[in-house]
């Protein structure tokens, strides 16, 4: 159970003088299970690729097939390819359009030609997720909602599709510390509970490095690094340099200190071990 | 130092979905002194961007008062004076470029003014060169990255020879690289230019750079002082549901582990040579 993307590339605009190639020649299994974080700086692809996983871009060239399925196929099978992956665009509270919130989050669900039985149920268990409290918002507009809210209800639109695959491009931007680790207790919480697959875009290379167990780096519209986020935040910190990205903060410090002689653990990745790693340090001295 | 902006007793109210009456804004007593790098944070519906929209009568108070350079911004004839004098930038690079080449979108402010065409040229110029856009000048906005579009629409602020930017979190949208671009420049017309800066942001590190911190709550300002001042203060920032930088973060723990360090340590720099001598 995978999405399989085979010598895809991808060009904007092509044979005009604006012709661009966006993506070439990537190559990458994501398998069922996995938490993805995917970084590269603005235009290195990321967006691009993203589209591919289901179906949004037409690659120019390559195959994209999900759990087997070719999904830029005309059959049937196709669209239930598709219907497996859930994307959750950046800035999803821009497209939040119905009079309530529950009409909202339903509008997906009856899409697909479900029981309106069945639709309430996922509604319900959607905004369960996003911790949204049924009584209280599902006949409120979504409009009239604060930003932290309304980014809520555009994720739970998503998550009533109940996706094998739940795609995300930047799910934290413009909300502050404390509405980010919501959502991302929230994401974590689903990872854990089901077998659900994530795929995550972010600028922010420390929730990344907390969360995902497998890091792929875009630059220039191909993959340069592919790993463990550990291994490549510790290992390859000229390689993302080179691709514009940014190591996390804490990374950073911890490189900071071994460089002026305080030998200390480089790839950890949450505050408590590095607490641990550099109280270590200074007692061994 | 002289005051540029000067907030009294200012309250902002609005009527809620519900029919009650919400207090955006609530006593606020501020000055924003001249040539002063301010850095504003708070969580999200603190009241941030409400008092920022006052700076430049964008919104006007329920009661109190904004006096910008000593003009009050409820006195209908003093808008536009304000607005010359204020410049803001907000968050989204694409809602706020109007032309289709780039010195037109700079040159937007200016015309408006009613300025000589040479003169506008001139400050289109300068300004350009100030944000280093200069080359991109005869090029169409949509094709540039966020932190381009930033700084052209801080260029925008410039050729109306404002001397106050006030930007609403610049860099929510951008990436490391145009967050960089952007943090940088501010900081250079602040120094080289002598720009009052009122600088929006959810990222810590980017408030590190600030002459000062002012921190908001529930529309009230709860907190003010040196970013060093602030920023050791890391329970009390936590329950506001903020971060602190990772290296005051990390300051604060080791002290509580009994290792001994100064409490205004705020940079991964104090903080690795202060255990590192």
């Amino acid at each position: 159970m995978s999405i399989i993307l085979k010598d895809i590339s991808y060009i904007y605009m092509a044979k005009t003088p604006y012709e661009k190639i966006a993506i070439k020649n990537i190559n990458i299994e994501i398998k069922q299970g996995e938490f993805v974080g995917i970084i590269g700086h603005t235009g290195s692809g990321k967006s691009t690729l993203l589209q591919h996983l289901n179906g949004l871009l037409k690659p120019t060239m390559g195959q994209v097939t999900v759990e087997g399925q070719d999904i830029n196929s005309k059959d049937e099978a196709a669209l239930h390819g598709k219907q497996r992956v859930g994307m959750v665009f950046q800035y999803p509270e821009h497209q939040l359009f119905e009079e309530t919130v529950y009409e909202d989050i339903a509008f997906g669900p009856r899409n697909m030609g479900m029981e309106e039985a069945e639709v309430e149920r996922r509604v319900k268990k959607a905004m369960e997720f996003v911790g949204l409290e049924h009584e209280q918002f599902a006949n409120r507009s979504p409009l009239q909602l604060s930003g932290g809210q309304m980014r809520r209800v555009a994720i739970a639109g998503v998550i009533a599709l109940e996706p094998a695959y739940l795609i995300l491009d930047e799910p934290s931007a413009g909300l502050d510390p404390r509405g980010r680790d919501e959502i991302f207790g929230q994401i974590i919480k689903l990872y854990e509970n089901t077998d659900i697959t994530v795929v995550l875009v972010s600028h922010n290379m420390e929730d990344i490095a907390r969360m995902a167990n497998r890091l792929i780096v875009m630059n220039d519209g191909q993959i340069s690094l592919d790993g463990s986020p550990a291994d490549i935040f510790r290992d390859c910190q000229s390689q993302l340099k080179k691709a514009g990205v940014d190591v996390p903060p804490l990374t950073l410090l911890m490189n900071k200190f071994n460089q002026r002689g305080l030998t200390v653990d480089e790839s950890v990745v949450s505050m408590d071990a590095a607490i641990d790693s550099v109280l270590t340090a200074v007692r061994r001295r | 130092m002289e005051t540029f902006i000067t907030v009294k007793e200012m309250c902002h109210s609005y009527t809620a979905h519900d029919g009650q009456q919400v207090m955006a804004l609530d006593h606020i007593n501020l000055s924003i002194y001249e040539g002063e790098f301010v850095a504003i944070i708070g969580a999200n519906g603190s009241g941030k961007s409400t008092l920022a929209k006052h700076f430049n009568a964008l919104l006007l108070p329920s009661s109190g008062q904004c006096l910008v350079k000593g003009l009050d911004t409820s006195d209908h004839d003093n808008i536009w004076p304000v607005r010359q004098r204020v410049g803001m930038v907000f968050q989204n690079p694409d809602n706020q470029i109007v032309a289709t080449v780039v010195e037109e979108d700079v040159a937007f402010g200016p015309e408006n003014l009613g300025i000589e065409p040479t003169e506008i040229r001139r400050r289109v110029t300068e300004s350009l060169k100030v944000v280093d856009m200069e080359e991109y000048r005869h090029h169409s906005p949509h094709l540039l990255s966020g932190g381009q579009k930033q700084r052209v629409a801080i260029a925008g602020v410039l050729a109306m020879h404002s001397d106050c930017l006030v930007l609403d979190e610049p860099t929510a949208m951008l990436d490391p690289k145009g967050r960089q671009e952007v943090l940088s420049t501010v900081c250079k017309l602040h120094k080289e230019e002598k720009i009052t800066v009122v600088y929006i942001t959810h990222f810590m590190e980017e408030a590190v750079v600030a002459d000062r911190v002012i921190v908001m709550n529930s529309g009230k300002v709860v907190m003010e002082g040196l970013p060093s001042e602030i920023f050791s203060q890391v329970t009390l920032l936590k329950e506001l549901g903020l971060d602190v930088p990772v290296a005051a973060e990390m300051a604060y723990r080791l002290r509580q582990h009994n290792i001994d360090l100064p409490k205004k340590i705020i940079t991964d720099e104090e903080l690795v040579v202060t255990l590192c001598p």
